[in-house]
This record gives structure tokens, C-alpha cells and sequence, in this order.
């Protein structure tokens, strides 16, 4: 898989950015990362197993495989919970699937987010983390909007999350995401897919986001051009 | 009686002493039974003329060998490696042969003896090339592939060549024969005209085929119902003996015989059980062979002829490895292949003494030429571990960044998964296994599982699969996965424990009978151990839950609950009754222990019942009533 590879070298030479150069010492420690990855199709993957491959590559992210993890969706809710606590920055990667994240992400929601750790009177745990949904999407990006044939954004559709996070205290980013991703393979979009994740991955553990700032795109990709953080260099 | 007990003696002492030392020094066995031989033999003198009998005896051996080969030689696998076979061995073979009959015949032989001498020099040492390749891993990389279907060919030759050799037979030498020649013993066709003669070869040879072909597994097959090993290893011993003897009757190769026996039931289900049962003999046999070879090497000769010795070692080596590595170009087989390909079948063989001592008893060559060829044989084959080391310390650095490449081709070629019984358990393992392509080898001691098995066209082998021997002619040293499901609780426990002592990397998954067999395999190092009715069981309670009126979710989640506190609880048992002495591992208190679990079990289910708050309904919990209380609505605009 070349391109996983090229990419990984990529997210090499980030890492070592941080750590011999522009990093002062009196910074906190980096944002860590928990990235909850459901695809229930892996062999049948053209990139979300590699955005796997190449998150699994950068230093500081937890990568849990929900699928490989629970395969018959028996959730250990005790060890998820405590995943959550041990995390700064939660991420949601999947294909859409019916405008909506694949079935085991909603039992993990069902049975991890329980009241009084998630929410009500006691349940603080999530509180001022980030939420980031990072999709791909089959559909061309003029098909979601109002008057493309699915008719709503994906931020839109995935309002029921939005909402969760925000119920739950959390920081909500707008969804980073890649369209047409069944004909990106043979147009060549994957490798600039990955780089551009692994790039955000270290923008996030580096808190260089402006959540309310980036509240206002439908899109995360748009805020980072916005930002001036969509390129190579703008990672720190 | 007692003479021969004491030459036996000192023939296994020799044997067992040298054969461990030389493999630690990395030398292989074979050089261990030459140097054993010459130790016994010119050095302390204490065996004599009788070597030269025991040679005859001795080459049995190599009739064996033949058997086994033949027994590895599925049509199929012979079909897809055609190319280099046919292409690389038989060009190497042919070219090599040619070239140094051409420069015996320039050095003044005659016609008849420069073949001799071309065939038996042309042969390299499938002993010792197939064994380094195992000991340093190098089968399954291309120059190694290569040069084991170069092997293949020539010990495919040799069955020719060894009918080829009484046909060049100086007619003016034959006379004076005394031992060894084909005129004192039995034959069945001295007599006959030749057509007749045509006939009874032919009916021969079709006697072996039909005998390997429908005769034998009847008669396997009832002697492996008996359950005897020793009757099973005689029937076997008396199979390749019986073909032999026929063979010699109509005065044809012995080990062309037995090879097409082989072939013949290399598709049998008794295949691996055959070969575990012969390939002590041949080992034995062929050792012996090898001491004889060593004790019968004249030093005097040696002495006399040192540089001659010397010089026709290092011309042979030379001039093989050159045609070796020409052949590895034309076949594609470059860089560090190429020269692993040359450097390793470089010298000259062990057939290349069969071939010798034929040619010596057929009166085809004679007297200080065959001592001299035996020291250029013998020399090349010592200076070949030499070899391997020039490869290891000058060619490898040279390609290492190739490494990589070799890694990812590992990938692909998996190993098969080796299943041990394959009764109502282990045939559902291999059902689904099959069903997604992978590769799988079914052994099983039951003659008529393996049979029926057969006939739904299921590839099985009859086999005792706690003998490692057997384990071993099974591949296991290149499976990649072992699946335990045979019917002996005991025997299954020692398997798993030689299993993880042997290959430390193989996973091994075993299924236990109960809680006892559970922890014993556990102990002796299973990667996974289930219980063959834990979980049939667990679905029938559902159901029992659901006939009672339990929402079917609901007897899932209740499935889920139970066996998740089963998992821990088993835990806790389990290592109580590893802290428990040997004579007490079901005592008193695992018994309590046991009792404490299952009414931790009740409670667990007890409180799921009174209290919706419970483990099992975890997760699909509704909030308490009046949770929004907490919740405020944004602030109105305005």
C-alpha cells in the first residue's frame, strides 16, 4: 500500500517537527486523541482503511477498530468509559452509511453515554472535550445541499451527533470529510485525503483549532482554508 | 552373533558422537556420518573389510529414499513447478554430465567410463542442500525454490541412470566378476527370450501400480484398524521390501520400483503415516550408508594422489557452479538468488556414491579411479558448508536491501492450518475453513473417519497426530495454525505442551471437555481453549428463556450477562487451582470456590430481575424519571 506508506512518512517527519523544533517547553501537553473507527466491511475498503493505516501511524492517537473490538457488538461499556476519561479529543471515523454512522457506533453511543457519566446531574466526564466526525461519503459534495438529490448537508444530517456532543458539554467541530469516495481511488483524491487528516490529527493534538470559530462551517475542510491551515506547513 | 552386535555398537557410537558435533558446528549430518566413518574406518581401524557388504545392505537406504520421494510427489505439485523441473534440472543434469564426460574422455577414458564419470559427478547432495536450506530458511525464497526442483530432477535421474550403468558394462572386465553382480543372485528372467522378457517387465511394473493402487488401502486400512503402530510399520516395511524384491527378480531398479509405489500413494491417506513410518529406516540406513562411504576412503590414495584429489575437487566445484550460475541467469534467477542457486549445489552427492559403488560392482569403473572420484565426492561434499558460510558473510550484505521485498512474498505463501481430529468437532473447523479457501490437512487415527471424510472429498490422512514425527511429514514446521480436537483428553494436553515447546510461534486452539481439561490445556500453553458444550448449551438455555415467555432480546442480553461472569468466575478458578498442589486440585476449597461463583451467578441475576439499574440491561437503561430537570432551554431572544 504505497500510499499509506508516502503518507506515513509524511506524519513522520510532522512528529519530528514537533518534537525537535518549533515546540516550546512550557506548552502543555499535547491533546490526546481517541479515535473510534467503525467500518463494517474492512476488506472491501478503498480508504477508510487507509486513513486506519495512517491514523495508527501518528504518535499520540488511541485507535480502536469498534468492529475488530466487538464483533458481535458486545461493548465493554466499563473500558470505553474509561477510554473517554483518558482522552482529550473524541473522533467518529466512518463511511455514511443511510446519511448516518454505521449500526455499532449508535450501540456504542447507546450504552457508553449513560447517564451520570455522560450527562445528568453528576455526569461531567465529557465535558469541554472536542467532538470531530470524520466521514466518507459516496455521494458528490453538490449532492448534499438543498438542492442536490440528498437534499441536506452533512452537517445537517448529522445533527442527532452535534446535538449528543453538545448535551454532553463537549466542543463540536464541523465534519471533516471525503465526497465521491468510490471513485477517489482511480481520480487520484485519496493520497491528498490522507496527508490533510494526518495534518489535522497534529493540529488537534496541538489545539489549533478554533472551535467557535470553526462552529460556523458546514464543513471542517472549509474553516481550515479559511484559517490558513490547509497546507503542509501549517501544521505546528 | 556377538561380532555383529559389536560392529553395530560401533558403528551407532561413531554415528551418535560425530552427527550431534557436526551439526552444532553447522555442518549437517551427512558430513557427521562421513567423519564418522573415516574415524572408525583408515584413522582407528576398527572396522575392516566388512564395510563393503554393509555398503550393499546399506543402500537400501537410498531404495527408501526413493520410496519417500516418490510419496511427496503429488501430480499436481509436479505440474505446476514443470517449467524449472524439466527446464533447469534437465538442462543442469544434461549440460553438466556432457561436459565432464567430454573432459574425462579428453583425460584418456574410455567412452563407457567418461558417461559413468559424467552422470555421477553432474548429481549434487539433496541431503545436504535440503537440510542447510532448513536450517537457515532459505526453502522458500526463489533461488532455493530453484534449486530444490534441480534436486528434485536429479533424484528423479537417478532411476534412470542407475538402469543406464549395468548397460555400460566393459564387456572384457565383466568376467572376472566376483561379489556383487547381477549373475549369482536370484532372477526370474536369466532364462527368458526377449519379448518374454518385455512382458514380465511390463507385468511387473503394473503389479506395483495395481498393488499401490487398490490393493494397499484395504490392506492399510484393516491393519490400522487393529491400532498397532508396529503392525502398521511392518505392513509399510513389507510393502517397500516386497516391491524391491520383485524388482530385483526382473532385474530392474529397485529404486525405480519403490519411487513408483510412492508416487502411486502419494495421494493415499495413509501418505503421512507411511512416510513417518519408513523415514526412520531410511535415515538409519542412509547414515549407514554414509559411515561406510567415509571408512571406506583410502588414505594411501589420498596421500599418494593429493594434488590430483585436490585439483579435481576444485575443477568439479568450479566448473558445476559456473553451469549453475549460466542456467540461474537464463532462468531469471538473479542477484542474491542467483548466487545462493550456484554456491549451494555445487558439489557432488551422496547418489554420486550410489552411482560410484554401482559402477564399481557392474565392472563400469574400477580401482584407484573409483577411490579417487569417491575422495573428490566425499571432499566436495565437505567444503560445501563452506559455501553456505561464503554466502552468508560476502553474497547476502551485498543484497540486503532486497530483504523487504522477501518479507512481503512471505505473506502470501501462509501455511496451511493442521487440524488433529476430525470427528463431529473438528470436521465444522474444517468445514468453515475449507469453505473460505484456506488450506487445511485433517489427520485423524480413525482409519474410517479419514475414509469417509474421503469420499465427501475432504482431504484427510490417517495418522496418530501426537507422534511429532507424524506432525512433522504434516508440515508442521510451515503451518499457521494448529486446531486440537482429538478425542484423548490426556493425549490432547501432551500434544498442546510438545506443540508450544516445539514451535513456540504456532497458535494452537484446542477443545476441551470440561472444566479440568480446560485448565490442563490452558496450563500447557493452548492460545485458546473452549468447551465443546459451553456454548450449544448457553444457546439451549436462551431458548428454554424464550419458551418460558423472556423477550427474545432480552434472553440475549441475560446470555450475555451469564457468560460474561462466567468468563471472569472461570478466571478466578482457574487460578485457584493453579495454586493448589498436584494432589489436591479439586479439593475442598475449589470446590467452595465453585460454590461462591455460582452464587455470585444467582445474585448477578437476581438483582437483574428487582433492579432496572442492573450490568445486564446496562446501556439500554432509560434515564431516571425527572433527569431534565437539570436540562435548561436556551435563553429567549429578546
Amino acid at each position: 500500500m504505497p500510499v499509506a506508506r508516502f503518507s506515513c512518512a509524511c506524519v513522520y517527519l510532522l512528529n519530528n517537527f514537533t518534537r525537535f523544533g518549533l515546540v516550546t517547553l512550557d506548552m502543555p501537553s499535547e491533546n490526546r486523541i481517541l479515535l473510534l473507527f467503525a467500518h463494517p466491511s474492512l476488506e472491501r475498503s478503498e480508504v477508510n482503511a487507509d486513513l486506519l493505516a495512517v491514523s495508527r501511524g501518528v504518535e499520540g492517537v488511541t485507535v480502536v477498530d469498534l468492529y475488530a473490538e466487538y464483533p458481535s457488538f458486545r461493548i465493554d461499556i466499563d473500558r470505553e468509559q474509561q477510554r473517554l476519561r483518558e482522552h482529550d479529543v473524541v473522533v467518529f471515523m466512518f463511511p455514511l452509511y443511510w446519511y448516518s454512522t454505521p449500526a455499532i457506533l449508535k450501540e456504542w453511543q447507546d450504552l457508553v453515554l449513560e447517564h451520570g457519566f455522560a450527562y445528568g446531574h453528576e455526569g461531567t466526564e465529557l465535558r469541554g472535550k472536542w467532538f470531530l466526525c470524520a466521514f466518507t461519503a459516496g455521494g458528490s459534495e453538490s449532492a448534499y445541499r438543498e438542492q442536490g438529490y440528498n437534499h441536506y448537508s452533512v452537517r445537517e444530517l448529522l445533527r442527532p451527533l452535534e446535538q449528543t456532543a453538545t448535551l454532553c458539554g463537549m466542543h463540536y467541530l464541523p465534519p471533516f470529510g471525503l465526497f465521491g469516495a468510490r471513485t477517489a481511488l482511480d481520480e487520484g483524491r485519496v493520497e491528498g485525503h490522507l496527508q490533510g487528516w494526518c495534518r489535522l490529527l497534529k493540529q488537534l493534538q496541538g489545539g489549533q483549532l478554533e472551535p467557535q470559530r470553526a462552529q460556523e462551517f458546514e464543513q471542517l475542510q472549509h474553516y481550515l482554508t479559511e484559517a490558513g491551515l490547509d497546507q503542509a506547513g501549517a501544521a505546528r | 552373533m556377538t561380532g555383529y552386535l559389536l560392529s553395530a555398537f560401533i558403528y551407532l557410537c561413531a554415528a551418535c558422537i560425530a552427527v550431534p558435533v557436526a551439526k552444532r558446528l553447522g555442518l549437517g549430518s551427512v558430513l557427521g556420518y562421513l567423519v564418522a566413518g573415516v574415524v572408525i574406518g583408515p584413522v582407528l581401524g576398527l572396522v575392516g573389510s566388512e564395510t563393503t557388504e554393509i555398503q550393499h545392505f546399506a543402500e537400501f537406504g537410498v531404495v527408501m529414499m526413493l520410496f519417500l520421494v516418490g510419496l511427496e510427489l503429488e501430480p499436481r505439485m509436479l505440474w505446476t513447478m514443470r517449467t524449472r523441473l524439466l527446464g533447469l534440472g534437465g538442462l543442469q543434469v544434461a549440460i553438466t554430465a556432457s561436459v565432464f564426460a567430454a573432459a574425462s574422455l579428453l583425460l584418456g577414458l574410455d567412452w563407457r567410463m567418461a558417461i559413468a564419470v559424467g552422470l555421477l559427478l553432474s548429481l549434487s547432495s539433496t541431503a545436504i542442500v535440503l537440510q542447510t536450506f532448513n536450517e537457515k530458511g532459505l526453502g522458500a525464497t526463489p533461488g532455493g525454490r530453484s534449486a530444490f526442483s534441480v534436486l528434485l530432477f536429479q533424484d528423479i535421474a537417478v532411476i534412470p541412470m542407475l538402469a543406464l550403468i549395468p548397460l555400460l558394462a566393459i564387456p572384457g572386465q565383466a568376467g572376472g566378476g566376483d561379489h556383487g553382480g547381477g549373475h549369482g543372485e536370484l532372477s526370474l528372467v536369466a532364462h527368458l527370450s526377449g519379448w518374454a522378457y518385455a512382458l514380465v517387465v511390463i507385468a511387473a511394473v503394473a503389479v506395483v501400480i495395481g498393488v499401490g493402487h487398490f490393493l494397499s488401502r484395504p490392506l492399510f486400512r484393516f491393519v490400522a484398524e487393529t491400532g498397532l503402530r508396529e503392525a502398521f510399520t511392518a505392513t509399510a516395511l513389507a510393502l517397500v521390501i516386497g516391491i524391491a524384491v520383485l524388482m530385483s527378480l526382473v532385474g530392474l531398479s529397485p529404486a525405480l520400483g519403490t519411487f513408483l509405489a510412492g508416487v502411486v500413494l502419494a495421494t493415499s491417506e495413509f501418505r503421512h503415516e507411511l512416510e513417518t513410518d519408513i523415514e526412520p529406516f531410511k535415515g538409519l540406513l542412509l547414515g549407514l550408508f554414509f559411515i561406510t562411504v567415509g571408512a571406506g576412503i583410502q588414505f594411501p590414495v589420498l596421500q599418494d594422489n593429493l594434488v590430483t584429489v585436490l585439483g579435481l575437487t576444485a575443477g568439479v566445484m568450479l566448473v558445476k557452479g559456473v553451469i549453475l550460475f549460466g542456467l540461474a541467469l537464463l532462468f531469471n534467477t538473479r542477484r542474491g538468488d542467483g548466487w545462493l542457486f550456484s554456491l549451494s549445489l555445487a558439489q557432488a552427492g551422496e547418489f554420486g556414491f550410489v552411482l560410484l559403488s554401482y559402477s564399481q560392482q557392474n565392472h563400469v569403473l574400477e580401482g584407484e579411479l573409483v577411490s579417487i572420484l569417491a575422495l573428490v565426492v566425499a571432499l566436495s561434499m565437505f567444503l560445501t558448508p563452506l559455501l553456505f558460510i561464503l554466502y552468508d558473510a560476502l553474497v547476502l550484505p551485498r543484497y540486503e536491501d532486497n530483504s523487504g521485498q522477501r518479507e512481503a512474498d512471505s505473506i502470501d505463501s501462509r501455511g496451511p492450518v493442521i487440524i488433529a481430529g476430525s470427528g463431529r468437532f473438528g470436521q465444522v473447523v474444517n468445514r468453515l475453513l475449507r469453505a473460505n479457501g484456506i488450506g487445511t490437512v485433517v489427520l485423524d487415527r480413525n482409519p474410517a473417519q479419514v475414509e469417509n471424510l474421503r469420499q465427501v472429498k475432504t482431504p484427510s490422512y490417517f495418522g496418530d497426530a501426537t507422534r511429532p514425527d507424524l506432525l512433522h511429514s504434516a508440515g508442521v514446521e510451515e503451518a499457521s495454525l494448529f486446531v486440537v480436537a482429538i478425542d484423548d483428553r490426556d493425549q490432547a494436553v501432551g500434544l498442546v505442551q510438545h506443540l508450544k515447546q516445539a514451535h513456540p510461534q504456532l497458535p494452537v486452539l484446542v477443545r476441551a471437555f470440561d472444566r479440568g481439561h480446560h485448565y490442563a490445556l490452558e496450563d500447557a500453553g493452548a492460545d485458546f481453549v473452549v468447551y465443546e458444550t459451553y456454548h450449544s448449551a448457553l444457546e439451549l438455555g436462551v431458548e428454554a428463556l424464550r419458551t418460558l415467555g423472556y423477550h427474545p432480546f432480552r434472553a440475549e442480553k441475560l446470555r450475555v450477562a451469564f457468560d460474561e461472569q462466567e468468563r471472569v468466575g472461570r478466571a478466578k478458578l482457574y487460578e485457584a487451582w493453579r495454586e493448589k498442589s498436584e494432589g489436591d486440585k479439586y479439593g475442598t476449597s475449589h470446590t467452595e470456590l465453585y460454590i461462591q461463583l455460582n452464587e455470585a451467578m444467582g445474585e448477578l441475576m437476581q438483582t437483574d430481575r428487582d433492579d432496572r439499574h442492573s450490568r445486564s440491561e446496562r446501556g439500554w437503561t432509560p434515564p431516571p424519571k425527572g433527569y431534565a430537570d437539570d436540562l435548561k432551554d436556551d435563553p429567549q431572544p429578546g
